[in-house]
């Protein structure tokens, strides 16, 4: 395998507490070297990074591909070509496929495509329970020996607490996180939005904020009686962060994230009925984005993660209680954190980074997530001035339900490096 | 009936103001005092044709309505029909009882067929809230919304307004009071929206359970016992009381609910005589309005159905380019 110089570019790695100017080699699929000056080689690409931004690969811990069942929304192929596209190098898929990922097999089907599928690593999550019917274990020993790195029985959230508990003391033993959608179904009935004026105004049917609230709580004190890490997906309302917040201050291994949409948007978004502004847990009130924006920049959210949610089109063309849940992420998340988050001074460029590449891999126990030698070879490049406006037509992911059309943004990955190839080289 | 003729004089309208409701009505929420005041106008003008012999104006001559009814209904479909009918245009309904997507078409391609046919309007009826607006934005044709999920009714909200004109001439200082399953109602939110705008004070009722979040925000007034309601009222919107809440535990059972919300002579005596009472239809006698109250003095509720059609002709006719101005020469030689 060829190396990879990176020249002249802004490095950076909260890991090593560097940013700097300087060169990095990339040799066999490893990181080699950063020096302020790396000599000329005969057999090395050279990228020219000067005024662009060097960073360890990003990592998306909340992405669905939905293959299998769901290949008309998303296929792994199309999806890491999406997260390339987006700056994005590895991704955790969830498990809600059709038929759900809750056996070895399935996990080793995801990762055999995505070994043919040229683009970001895929790591995958299966299910906490079978078939995410909330009743019985999944085999997760099992799963975790296929390759594994997580558990979660997302969007079917596990209502019943002692199955829950059971998951979080089981899967300690095999060091993997439990990933928690936390909502109470019984309180979330039939909404389809937040509650509030604008859902009452809409004669849509509510989810209120204590659907996620209580599970949030159950689900820190059960991590907290097993001692075991709990990983609190999509973070939305106020309450919610504050309890992380309190848990993460006594002790409990909690890690949590918040996604662009729920640090940028407020339900106002719903308004018209627009259905590319549902999803779950829905955008909320302006309160609680404020709140989820102190938690990001407070570090109580720790990891920026999309829920990258793909649908078909038609399937959006509906009216707002048939229309499905989810927005596509992958290919704005960076854009919008480098827009939204640190141009407006929310958090500093190596915070992002943190969140968006060291955290999360530290999270789920991710090869990456810095630039230290030896470490692999997945390398961002960001252009941090680049002007562009999203346009879902130049997606490369199959689906295009993104409430961020249109959205005019700076900053982009302009080349994206897994294992010292080049798997994107920007638009 | 205390008919209000006021703003008709030798047939032209005293204020020449024209004020177009736009391509489609959705809801009450989107139009201003000054549009809604048009349609009662105008509706006004078209009342005297169902009292003819031959109730029958050429006013839509040549134009085509499709009733796309998603949700069952009997009231307001024939309601729009006679409209559409007395009016003269060409009319299909169409009934698909059941979901939002009966057999498997979306609504999207419903709408795409219709438009494929060359029709000139829609009015439609469905389960899900904003299927009107939807359908609307997808194809060029008037929509009317003629009830969408728990969101708006607004043909409802403007014949319980022109009802409640009728009989006390105008809105200042009139508070009416919207009793029952307001978290489902979108009859109830056509009306908060459409009396707030014509000047009234707007109370709702019921148990909290079927009340919904922040309604307050919306600028109305909230009771949990009916009877400070009825004090305070001077126009009760009895609503129904779906049967299924009781099943989906809103409430513990319908007899409850009559005991406890339910409109009675006996609850009626605590407010004015001159109290009107509405209600949209069909009625649960004995659950939300007892018979003596519903078929009694106070009761209006068939006037709503007699308004509902001039309601309804006024806004086709509005909507297909129809002026007040000329809504009386529209009307042709009695």
């Amino acid at each position: 395998m060829r190396s990879v110089l990176v020249r002249g570019g802004r490095i950076v790695d909260p890991r090593q507490s560097l940013d700097k100017k300087g060169d990095l080699l990339i040799v066999d699929g490893k990181i080699e070297a950063i020096s302020d000056e790396i000599g000329r080689m005969e057999e090395a690409i050279e990228l020219d990074a000067r005024d662009q931004i060097v960073a360890p690969g990003l990592i998306d811990v909340h992405v669905h591909f939905r293959e299998p069942g769901g290949e008309h929304k998303e296929t792994i192929e199309t999806g890491v070509r999406a997260a390339v596209a987006g700056g994005i190098t590895a991704v955790c898929t969830m498990p809600n496929t059709d038929p759900v990922t809750d056996d070895p097999a399935g996990i080793r089907f995801v990762l055999a495509q995505a070994e043919k599928a040229a683009g970001a690593r895929v790591y995958p999550l299966g299910a906490i329970s079978k078939d995410q019917e909330g009743k019985s274990l999944a085999a997760i020993g099992e799963m975790v020996e296929a390759g594994a790195v997580g558990i979660t029985d997302d969007g079917n959230p596990v209502m019943n607490g002692g199955l829950m508990r059971m998951a979080m003391e089981y899967a300690k033993a095999f060091g993997i996180p439990v990933a928690d959608h936390p909502e109470d179904l019984d309180l979330s009935r039939a909404g389809t939005m937040n509650e509030s004026l604008n859902s009452t105004r809409m004669g849509l049917p509510g989810k209120p904020n204590i659907s996620e609230d209580i599970q949030i709580i159950r689900d820190l004190l059960l991590s907290e009686l097993t001692d075991s890490r709990v990983h609190i997906q999509h973070v939305s309302t106020a309450y919610g962060v504050e309890m992380i917040r309190q848990a993460k201050s006594r002790g409990v291994q909690v890690t949590a994230e918040a996604t662009p949409h729920h640090l940028i948007l407020t339900d106002s978004e719903v308004d018209g009925y627009n259905t590319n502004a549902k999803m779950n847990p829905p955008l909320r009130s302006s309160e609680d984005r404020d709140a989820v924006v102190q938690g990001f920049s407070d570090g109580t959210l720790c990891v920026y993660a999309t829920d990258h949610a793909p649908h078909h089109y038609d399937e959006k063309e509906q009216t707002f209680a048939d229309a499905p849940n989810g927005i596509v992420g992958l290919e704005t998340s960076l854009g919008i954190g480098l827009t939204y988050l640190v141009a407006q001074g929310i958090v500093d460029l190596s915070t992002l980074v943190d969140r968006m590449s060291c955290t999360p891999a530290r999270a789920f126990n991710l090869p990456g997530g810095t630039l230290k030698r030896g470490s692999i070879g997945d390398v961002t490049i960001i252009d941090p001035n680049v002007i562009w406006s999203v346009d879902s037509n130049e997606f490369m992911s199959k689906s295009r339900n993104t409430p961020f059309e249109g959205l005019k943004l700076k900053g982009r990955a302009s080349k994206t490096i897994v294992g010292g190839k080049i798997v994107w080289n920007g638009f | 009936m205390g008919g209000r003729t006021g703003v008709f004089e030798g047939g032209h309208f005293l204020k020449p103001n024209v004020f177009s409701l736009g391509k489609d009505l959705v809801g009450l929420e989107d139009l201003s005092t000054d549009q809604i005041v048009t349609v009662l106008d105008t509706a006004e003008a078209f009342k005297e044709i169902s009292e003819r012999k031959i109730k029958k104006v050429p006013v839509l001559r040549g134009k085509t309505i499709v009733n796309l009814f998603f949700e069952p209904s009997t009231r307001t479909k024939i309601s729009f029909e006679f409209a559409e009918k007395r009016l003269s245009a060409d009319t299909v309904s169409v009934s698909s009882v059941g979901s939002s997507v009966s057999k498997g078409e979306t609504l999207v391609d419903t709408a795409r067929n219709l438009e494929a046919m060359k029709i000139d309007m829609v009015v439609i009826r469905h389960g899900s809230s904003g299927a009107a607006k939807f359908l609307g934005e997808k194809i060029p044709s008037n929509v009317i919304n003629a009830g969408d999920g728990s969101h708006e009714h607004p043909t409802q909200g403007l014949l319980d307004a022109l009802t409640i004109r009728d009989h006390l001439g105008s809105f200042d200082g009139l508070k009416v009071c919207i009793i029952g399953d307001v978290l489902h109602s979108r009859v109830a939110r056509s009306n908060i929206h459409g009396l707030l705008k014509l000047g009234a004070s707007v109370g709702v009722c019921g148990p909290y359970t079927l009340l919904p979040a922040d309604v307050e925000k919306m600028g109305v007034r909230v009771f949990s016992r009916i009877e400070e309601a009825i004090e305070w009222s001077s126009v009760l919107n009895v609503l129904r009381l779906q049967l299924e809440r009781m099943h989906s535990g809103y409430i513990p059972s319908l007899r409850e609910y009559n005991q406890k919300w339910g409109v009675s002579k006996q609850r009626l005596k605590l407010g004015s005589d001159e109290l009107l009472v509405l209600h949209p239809g069909p009625m649960n006698r004995g659950v939300e309005i007892d018979s003596d109250v519903a078929d009694g003095q106070n009761s209006v509720i068939l006037e709503q159905v007699t308004n509902g059609v001039a309601v309804r002709m006024a806004v086709l006719y509005l909507l297909s380019g129809g002026t007040p101005e000329t809504a009386e020469s529209a009307k042709g030689v009695n």
